[in-house]
């Protein structure tokens, strides 16, 4: 081949590298080692881990521990969809554009809204992405619920830096609602719901207020409540934003997961990141392809809404498949039975001397926080010890709050076994 | 490969509904043990009140349709896949294996680091790799994609200069640079400035010298570059940008031509992203999910996003998340860890001895191509040797005959292969960047060579072959301006 090049060495295919800045020797890196090695390594790393499967799994906080069913990744991990690109071009790749399609419609049929895309890569960042899309002339400004996750207005502090916007607190009274002054100069009003605290948030009214003052509404919503709690569109949200691991995705230590969006149809072309879209051959026959691609940075360069090029298609796909197998009637049961036990839970935990909900009598969903009679965080290591993830320390409420969320996944064994550890692990 | 007039033969039937027109009211696969806790109620002003269309299907009718859905796409496993810019290598089995484990796929975000001491210390030692391969003194493995590496990048040099009380707001980037780099300054709120190629390709330094002052805060340069050469006077650029007090940010989209024989650190860049698909092979999932580690020089590190991973004197790991000068948070977790775990695979698979046999063959293979087709696709740049990937134009095609890149591309499927990236980068007419990769072999490269002659000699003597292609696949060129048109997003 070197020959058929006219080389006489690798060396040369590699010389108009200027000398001073050559490696003179190998990479500080270990030597090339065989698979079989690379396993046993990885394997006594993992094995240093303990894992949802080892524990009772009560963390939430923006991550599940929901029922991922064999079939969902089966089929999602085949290669034609894993080892893909991009479909750029859709004769070869009408199998991830069809899916991105059927993904689309599931999202805007879950949250009633009328258009969705195909994916972005977290809830945090999909909701960034919405800010973007929200903020024109001169509403500039991002008015936050005080029942957002922190972790999501972190990620909107960081990137706001950049288009120069920094996101306003509105406070909650006992955890919910909250009155945003929605001036002229407000561009989104954001609410979670149900919230961070788990707390269903009077989301209806806070959207009318947002719209009747000109913002956008966005709803940072959960996935698998909306079989049961009403949806963003609904509710009269502008722009819906998820995490979506929740559907068919593994916990995975915080990715690969997926950001949903949903807009209204008037704003399709302020949506980031692909789109695919439905239309026909040459022949007339039906087919797929990336659409209103007149938005994008590899168009639009820099005058360009988002800079997404890479998205979160395959897991897209896996959320779609799991859609699938759920249907209208799963939705239900999987709400149902996680707000349930989540209710049960709740109930029994707040029997235990010193414990009890941070903000009684609010309505929850699936998540809920407690205040504990130790350091929220010892409680987590104590009960680590006992077999369970007990849940998520949030801090911001005081050191003594532990979120706690149930899925459809937990029986109650488990979670009479959860309570008992809990009340052994305060003395 | 089909012959010329060979009977057409299109793979499965046109049309496959979608899951929802296999519906059948009441059908389900889903199952769940029965509830075994007390109801509880809903408010009834929180209550949904129209039911979602989702699908009724059992789950064979779900098996059937993805399978079918599968089938109806091309991935490298079915495959070469030589997008220029897009670096699609073979995906090695082993990472899918090892991401699988329990001990990495069932692992909660936010469970104490007394429980994961495992995927810390493997985040550690990987971004200890990015460092030693990239010439870094520590990277954020938090970007999810090479896009939002770039914002990360970006918005580290924008944290430097404030911190230096130094208002600053043009970022300067080539005219070939890939869309996403003048898209990412402008979200961090910086100005793009282009500056031209000259007739080598390269960033013509001259004038880059006259666009430079002190509004400069960086410039973002990837190398070799978006035309696959290298930028060989680089120590002249990035002097030249620090010395007007900016900052230099390689874009590692092309990270993979140059593994083990220089690194970015030592050419002057301060800032590096790599994309993990493209370097490390971890497969790209259909246009996702990737991941983006960043890694910075010294001066920057105080400013990395938060949390990262920290090694106690004991030995133990943790997350760091109390440092004040941190830019802040760029995921909502820790990043695509289960892409990292696979990238760890490939990292420590290779080794320093792999890696750099990587870069070889991904040139070789690429010079090798190129010189099989040169004939009838001359280099953009013929007098400067390409490295992992080259620029190919096809515009004396056209000119002979009026076939375009795109019509080749689609005759290409017709042959049995995935084309290469054409109509990129947009300073070149008629543009066809070919990226074969290391992982193809000689046989392989040649039997894709072959086609494109093959292509080339049809549109001389069968156009309509060519304008008609593809008549192999499931659809054929599809009308997308009536997609931007009609618009039809959703069932």
């Amino acid at each position: 081949m070197l020959d058929a090049i006219g080389l006489s060495s690798l060396d040369e295919l590699f010389d108009r590298i200027p000398t001073p800045v050559r490696l003179d020797g190998p990479l500080d890196l270990p030597s090339g080692v065989s698979e079989l090695e690379v396993v046993e390594d990885l394997r006594a790393l993992a094995g240093r881990n303990r894992s949802a499967d080892e524990l009772v799994c009560f963390a939430g906080a923006g991550a599940y521990d929901h029922y991922l069913p064999s079939v969902v990744w089966a089929l999602a991990a085949r290669s034609e969809f894993s080892t893909s690109y991009t479909p750029y071009q859709p004769e070869l790749s009408q199998g991830v554009l069809q899916a991105l399609f059927e993904f689309q419609s599931m999202i805007c049929e879950l949250t009633a809204m009328e258009v969705s895309n195909a994916s972005l890569y977290d809830g945090a960042t999909a909701l960034v992405e919405a800010v973007n899309m929200a903020r024109a002339g001169d509403r500039g400004r991002v008015l936050v619920s005080e029942g957002v996750d922190p972790r999501l207005v972190e990620t909107l502090r960081t990137y706001g830096t950049g288009p120069g916007y920094e996101p306003e607190i509105f406070r909650a009274r006992d955890g919910r609602g909250g009155a945003p002054e929605v001036e002229p100069d407000v561009a989104a009003v954001i609410v979670q719901h149900p919230n961070v605290l788990g707390i269903l948030e009077p989301a209806a009214d806070l959207f009318a207020a947002a719209r009747a003052g000109g913002a956008k509404a966005i709803h940072v919503f959960d996935p698998l409540s909306l079989g049961v709690l009403a949806p963003p569109g609904e509710l009269g949200a502008d722009i819906a934003v998820a995490e979506g691991q929740s559907l068919g995705n593994h916990l995975a230590f915080g990715g690969p997961y997926l950001g949903l969006i949903a807009a209204r149809a008037a704003d399709v072309r302020r949506l980031p990141g692909r789109i695919v879209g439905e239309t026909v051959d040459v022949d007339g026959e039906p087919g797929y392809v990336l659409t209103l691609q007149a938005r994008e940075q590899h168009i639009r360069r820099e005058k360009a809404n988002s800079n997404i090029c890479t998205n979160q298609t395959l897991m897209a796909i896996a959320a779609t498949i799991y859609l699938g197998w759920l249907g209208p009637q799963g939705l239900v049961e999987v709400g149902r039975q996680s707000a349930a036990k989540a209710s049960y839970t709740a109930e029994r935990l707040t029997e235990l001397p010193g414990v009890s909900l941070l903000h009684p009598g609010a309505p929850f969903f699936k998540e809920f926080a407690v205040r504990v009679p130790l350091p929220a965080a010892q409680v987590v290591e104590r009960l680590a010890d006992q077999g369970y993830l007990a849940g998520v320390p949030f801090p911001a409420a005081g050191e003594d709050v532990l979120l706690v969320a149930v899925t459809e996944r937990r029986t109650k064994h488990q979670i009479d076994g959860f309570v008992a550890a809990m009340g052994e692990s305060f003395t | 490969m089909t012959e010329v007039g060979a009977p057409i033969r299109r793979q499965g039937p046109a049309r496959v509904g979608t899951i929802l027109d296999r519906s059948v009211p009441g059908r389900r696969a889903w199952s769940l043990p029965s509830l075994d806790v007390p109801e509880a109620s809903v408010p009834e002003e929180h209550r949904r009140a129209s039911a979602p269309q989702l699908p009724e299907v059992g789950e064979v009718d779900l098996v059937r349709h993805y399978t079918e859905l599968a089938q109806r796409n091309y991935g490298l496993d079915t495959g070469i896949y030589p997008l220029g810019s897009c670096t699609m290598k073979y995906n090695p089995k082993v990472a899918e294996t090892v991401a699988g484990f329990p001990g990495f796929q069932r692992l909660h975000p936010l469970q104490p680091a007394s429980t994961t001491q495992g995927v810390l210390e493997l985040m550690w030692r990987l971004e200890h790799a990015m460092c030693a391969i990239t010439g870094m003194a520590r990277a954020t493995l938090q970007p999810p994609a090479g896009a939002c590496g770039e914002m990360t990048g970006l918005l580290l040099m924008r944290a430097y200069h404030e911190d230096r009380d130094d208002a600053r707001r043009r970022v300067i980037i080539p005219d070939s640079a890939h869309g996403t780099n003048p898209a990412s300054v402008r979200l961090a709120g910086y100005e793009a400035v282009p500056v031209r190629s000259d007739a080598r390709g390269l960033v013509d330094v001259g004038a880059l010298a006259k666009l430079v002052d002190g509004s400069v805060a960086g410039l973002m340069l990837t190398n070799p570059n978006t035309l696959g050469l290298f930028e060989e006077e680089i120590e002249e650029i990035t002097g030249t940008i620090h010395e007007a007090g900016g900052l230099v940010y390689y874009d590692g989209a092309n990270l993979n031509a140059i593994l083990g024989r220089c690194r970015p650190g030592d050419m002057g860049f301060d800032i590096v992203h790599i994309n993990t698909h493209k370097t490390f092979a971890t497969p790209h999932g259909g246009g996702g999910p990737g991941a983006g580690p960043v890694g910075v020089k010294e001066e920057l590190v105080p400013y990395l996003p938060l949390p990262i991973v920290r090694r106690g004197e004991d030995g133990r790991f943790d997350l760091e998340s109390d440092r004040p000068r941190s830019i802040g948070r760029m995921h909502g977790f820790h990043g695509n860890v289960g892409i990292l775990v696979r990238a760890y695979a490939y990292v420590f698979l290779h080794g320093a001895d792999g890696l750099k046999e990587v870069s070889e063959l991904a040139a070789l293979n690429a010079n090798y191509l190129a010189s099989l087709i040169v004939e009838d696709f001359p280099l953009a740049y013929p007098e400067s040797r390409p490295m992992h990937e080259f620029v190919a134009t096809a515009k004396p095609l056209r000119d002979a005959t009026g076939i375009k890149a795109m019509d080749v591309a689609k005759r290409v499927i017709d042959l049995g292969f995935h084309p290469s990236t054409v109509y990129f980068p947009l300073v070149v007419e008629e543009a066809m960047m070919v990226e074969p990769t290391e992982t193809e072999s000689k046989e392989t490269l040649e039997a894709f060579a072959a086609a494109l002659r093959r292509a080339a000699q049809d549109a001389r003597e069968h156009p309509e072959l060519l304008r008609e292609a593809p008549v192999t696949t499931p659809v054929r060129r599809l009308d997308e301006a009536r997609a931007a048109r009609a618009l039809t997003l959703r069932w």
